[in-house]
């Protein structure tokens, strides 16, 4: 039972009205969330900005506050003071839930995400299949956003984007399946509770196949398509503005926040960890899933549309059912062997295996680089 | 086999940017840090020294823009300058005035820091152009004096 769940406990144990036993704890974990969303997103702005000057040999934002970090505020005011534009011919009811739906799916998802064992708001035993469907209503917002708009550049830049997500959905759910063999469990307490390793190391394939899947479900830079500013001024929320462009970007972030959560409970072992406690080392990872994030934005060049593509369907799915097979076959024959004794065997086989498909993957399916074209 | 199609040229990459990313930024904070700019600098407008100047009018006439203003007046055997403007809003500090300069009187100046809000400021009087400290002399055309001024910065040596 999770806190929240103790809070109604009480309330019905100090002859609080039934109903009151149910609501109060709600609109308390929705505040906490909505809370704990808003101050990540500021932190993660801020480290995103941060960083991404130090990667760029420039101090970044340093004038608003001390170093820097009221800058998000001093934006959001700038962005709040703006006008609120709604083009003529715009689907007014579309364009008006866009990044309404876009910002309440990643305080949705953040429901089940336990920050330490019993924080959390609700623990759904369908945990991990909640977050996977809930983060699908972002390709969702997106084309509502694209579609409500009646701009053709939003509408090219939505339907970009909701081809790359659904796409890159199918090789992150695959690499998700390996984890879920392993800890035998949807509930996201329970893969939390089962990883006496992390599962970045028994599972090192799938992590990148669902470090790379995620990153462009988030459509960050090196498969930032959708926004290509080169090519579609700024992507499906071009004509947003104001308030409910500081929607987006909250949107945007959030989803950012919610997928660090998601990465450092089921693949870096959640709150576990020595020293610290355990919320902090919660919060530690997912700074540091954050920081690699920048890392990653600050290197790469934006790929094609094409490369895109196959770089989801003819090298990630593939390697992400190579991976689920092995995992599989590893957990078949768990028993025998006894895994949960002696896990460092599984560790470094994996680690061999993920070099030698990643290899074969490359020879077979998909090099990158070279610079061909093969239409 | 060469492996960076295999991914290894996408960790070289990554290499490269943290290395970036440990380095000192490279940004100078302007208005708190300033640069020293160069010993030839052709900066703030003139500096004009009145105990040199005879009132000759060299200046006045090699200026293409015809930018100066000399008014003098005879005081027994010598001029005194009565007038010296400068409408620095047509200057483009090209640095003829203060090469045709035989008394070494005009010299370009070192600051650069030279918008100003109203238009009857950019005209500058006598009073104005006299060196004072925030208005020190450049070695344009005077390389005695450039030799003196400390060396520029430059960004490229810094690590």
């Amino acid at each position: 039972m999770g806190i929240l769940g103790h809070f109604q406990k009480w309330l019905v144990e100090h002859s609080v009205p039934d109903w009151a036993s149910y609501v109060v704890p709600a609109l308390t974990g929705i505040i906490i969330a909505l809370l704990f969303l808003f101050l990540m997103i500021i932190v993660f702005i801020y480290l995103e900005r941060r960083g991404l000057g130090r990667f760029q040999i420039r101090p970044g934002p340093n004038r608003a506050g001390p170093w820097g970090v009221l800058q998000a505020f001093a934006d959001f005011i700038k962005i709040v003071t703006k006008e609120d534009i709604v083009p003529y011919a715009a689907d007014k009811p579309v364009h008006f839930l866009a990044p309404v739906v876009s910002f309440f799916s990643a305080i949705m998802i953040l429901a089940v995400i336990p920050i330490q064992k019993d924080a959390y708001i609700t623990n759904l035993n369908i945990g991990i299949l909640y977050v996977s469907a809930i983060s699908s209503l972002g390709a969702i917002a997106i084309f509502m956003a694209g579609y409500g708009s009646n701009n053709k550049y939003s509408l090219i830049a939505a339907m970009r984007g909701v081809a790359q997500l659904i796409s890159y959905e199918v090789p992150v759910l695959l690499a998700i399946a390996g984890v879920l063999l392993i800890s035998g469990s949807l509930g996201m307490v329970d893969i939390v509770e089962s990883q006496n390793v992390p599962f970045i190391l028994l599972q090192p394939l799938g992590f990148l196949i669902f470090f790379i899947g995620v990153g462009a479900e988030l459509n960050r830079s090196p498969s930032d398509l959708m926004e290509a500013e080169s090519e579609l001024v700024t992507g499906y929320h071009i004509e947003y503005s104001g308030m409910k462009f500081a929607l987006f970007y909250l949107g945007e972030y959030g989803h950012m926040v919610v997928a660090s959560a998601v990465m450092t409970t089921i693949y870096l072992s959640g709150w576990k960890g020595p020293i610290l406690p355990p919320a902090m080392w919660f919060l530690v990872k997912m700074v540091l899933v954050c920081l690699v994030f920048v890392w990653i934005r600050a290197t790469f060049p934006r790929i094609r549309v094409d490369q895109l593509m196959s770089l989801a369907w003819k090298f990630l799915l593939p390697l992400a059912l190579l991976n689920l097979f092995a995992t599989a076959l590893e957990v078949m024959w768990q028993d025998k062997i006894g895994w949960e004794q002696f896990p460092w065997p599984f560790v470094f086989l994996n680690l061999g295996l993920a070099i030698v498909f990643i290899l074969v993957g490359s020879k077979l399916l998909f090099k990158t680089g070279g610079g061909q074209v093969e239409v | 086999m060469k492996f960076e199609h295999y991914g290894l040229g996408l960790a070289k990459g990554l290499v490269v940017t943290l290395k970036h990313a440990l380095r000192r930024p490279m940004t100078t904070q302007y208005p708190e840090e300033k640069l020293v700019v160069s010993r030839r600098f052709r900066g703030y407008e003139l500096v004009w020294y009145e105990d040199k100047c005879t009132g000759c009018a060299t200046c006045a006439k090699s200026c293409p823009q015809g930018n100066i203003e000399i008014v003098t007046v005879q005081q027994g055997d010598l001029y005194k300058v009565q007038k010296f403007e400068l409408d620095t809003g047509r200057c483009m500090a090209c640095g003829l005035c203060v090469e045709a300069c035989p008394y070494q009187a005009l010299y370009m100046g070192m600051g650069y820091e030279r918008a100003r809000y109203r238009r009857r400021e950019v005209v500058l009087t006598k009073e104005d152009l006299k060196p004072s400290p925030e208005r020190q002399p450049s070695g344009y055309a005077y390389p005695e004096v450039a030799e003196k001024l400390p060396e520029q910065t430059l960004l490229v040596y810094r690590k």
